[in-house]
């Protein structure tokens, strides 16, 4: 097997690991609409960084976390409905990175890359940047887990209970914006939300507490971009795509299976 | 979480047993006033009940008292260090959420084995321990909550629309429960009720609210009082009184109890 085959492959698997158990806490929380509007501001945020000269992934992570923090703004003045908010968010961010990005004629090839994923071009530096990024993701979501299941379950509850609840929040959701940031790559921004939300949705069905639907989640994910790295390779299918399509796969195949109690 | 100054709390009331005491507090929602005007004291041992309208600021006082929200004006006095019990109104969990009720009942890492055995013992819950959140029955489910505040041995349990998508049987066993809770613990009680008939036996003093503090006093003299009578239009006159009978649920097509959001009376 050739050494970008082995990078794809180390790379889906420390996306995978860090996005399902975040994943299960979108489900719990049903942010699955607000995952998707922080992927789609991330093409904004490759647009700002080629603009500005600024590391991309850098740029993804500022943007997605600025989305979030004006989500929060406009949530507490209640014009609108937090779907619509989300909905204007996340296509109007989409809209203008695209149209930013058609300034740029260098990376018009790339552009189905970062909508879809280009797991094959995956470079030493990227795999730092996963590894690196993911590991800091899963230690700041073990060191909060607590409290953030405990605000997941009741925030007032948790509150009045001593648990610092907005910085919970915004914690979360910078962790969310780091996961967009590292898995842009794999599977691309319209995708990402797929692997945070389908694999733990498969595990839900297999799991009695929190942290075993967490981990289960993780290694569906894991199974999933083995078994779509693998088709890509033997069919020559597109690998971001297909990863998405073997955790639904999986989700489907796990409906089938009997309920553990 | 808010808590006053002390150059901005009033004196410290004469009474020792007083856990809150809350003064003149305003609070606007969205530029609309839901409180205006309130004042809220209440001792260790005794029993408050909040009853009034929807939309009369209920929920709005008991998050003052909570901490959860800052009056716009007024002041909020919470005897230092004083430990809250808090029963929200029923959880919206998430299908997708394993939990069983030991786990929650430990989220917060409050009790020792000791007062989690003690309590689970007391609201009759230790049978439920391994069901899943989810699966609870209404009176279940408010239980269950009600132990999650007892956890953290609460001086002061503050509990919004306790019976909440329970049978009027049930209703009343929780009414029960919650006095002797009052009694074993010798805790403080605030809580929000929609109903002043079924809770009169097991409170001390009722605050009838619409905004601001319409009448107040021993439940059967809030009964009687004017005030009242105008917010809910009872009339319960000697020689006069009508048949009741209260529905606050109904049943869905599986017998189980279902919120009905209105109240009847006929």
């Amino acid at each position: 097997m050739d050494d970008f085959m082995l990078r794809a492959f180390a790379a889906g698997v420390g996306v995978a690991i860090v996005a399902a158990p975040l994943g299960s806490f979108v489900v719990w929380r049903r942010m699955a609409y607000f995952g998707d509007t922080l992927a789609h501001s991330a093409l904004l945020g490759v647009a700002l960084g080629l603009l500005l000269d600024v590391a991309l992934n850098l740029a993804v992570v500022l943007v997605a976390a600025s989305i979030a923090l004006l989500l929060l703004l406009l949530q507490t003045r209640r014009d609108l409905a937090t779907d619509t908010l989300l909905g204007i968010l996340a296509h109007g961010t989409l809209a203008i990175g695209l149209v930013a990005m058609a300034f740029q004629d260098s990376v018009r090839l790339d552009l189905m890359g970062y909508l879809f994923g280009d797991i094959l071009a995956v470079t030493v530096g990227d795999l730092w940047w996963i590894w690196g990024g993911g590991g800091c993701v899963l230690l700041a979501l073990a060191w909060v887990w607590r409290p953030l299941l405990s605000s997941t379950v009741h925030e007032e509850l948790a509150q009045v209970e001593g648990v610092p609840v907005l910085r919970i929040r915004f914690g979360f959701m910078l962790m969310i914006a780091m996961v967009i940031a590292i898995a842009m790559k794999i599977v691309g921004v319209l995708l990402i939300t797929s692997m945070m939300i389908i694999p733990a949705a498969a595990a839900r069905r297999f799991s009695v507490t929190p942290e075993q639907m967490a981990a289960v989640a993780a290694l569906m994910a894991v199974l999933a971009v083995l078994l779509g790295l693998g088709a890509s390779w033997f069919w020559d299918t597109p690998a971001g795509p297909s990863v998405v399509v073997a955790a639904v796969l999986l989700f489907v195949s796990a409906q089938s299976l009997p309920v553990r109690r | 979480m808010w808590l006053p100054r002390p150059d901005t709390a009033p004196a410290m009331p004469a009474d020792g047993a007083t856990l809150i005491d809350a003064a003149r507090v305003k609070t606007l929602l969205g530029g609309r006033t839901v409180l205006d005007g309130v004042d809220l004291q209440l001792s260790a041992g005794e029993i408050v009940t909040l009853i009034g309208p929807n939309g009369a600021g209920k929920t709005t006082l008991v998050r003052v008292v909570l901490g959860l929200l800052k009056p716009d004006s007024g002041k909020v006095w919470r005897r230092a260090g004083l430990s809250l019990g808090y029963m929200p109104q029923r959880l919206q969990l998430s299908e997708n959420m394993p939990l069983t009720v030991d786990r929650f009942l430990r989220l917060n890492r409050a009790a020792d084995a000791d007062t989690f055995a003690a309590v689970v013992a007391e609201v009759a819950i230790a049978h439920l321990l391994r069901s899943p959140m989810q699966q609870l029955s209404g009176g279940e489910h408010q239980r269950v909550l009600l132990a999650r505040a007892l956890m953290r041995r609460p001086q002061l349990l503050v509990l919004d629309e306790p019976v909440q998508g329970v049978d009027v049987i049930g209703q009343a066993e929780l009414y029960a429960l919650i006095a002797r809770i009052r009694a074993h613990y010798g805790c403080g009680v605030l809580m929000v009720s929609h109903d002043l008939h079924l809770v009169m036996a097991n409170t001390d003093r009722v605050l009838c609210l619409n905004r601001h503090v319409c009448c107040e006093g021993h439940p059967e003299s809030v009964q009687r009082h004017p005030a009242y009578l105008e917010l809910f239009g009872m009339p319960v006159r000697d020689g006069l009184a009508l048949y009741r009978h209260h529905h606050d649920h109904r049943h869905g097509v599986h017998g189980d109890v279902v919120e009905s959001g209105d109240e009847r009376h006929g």
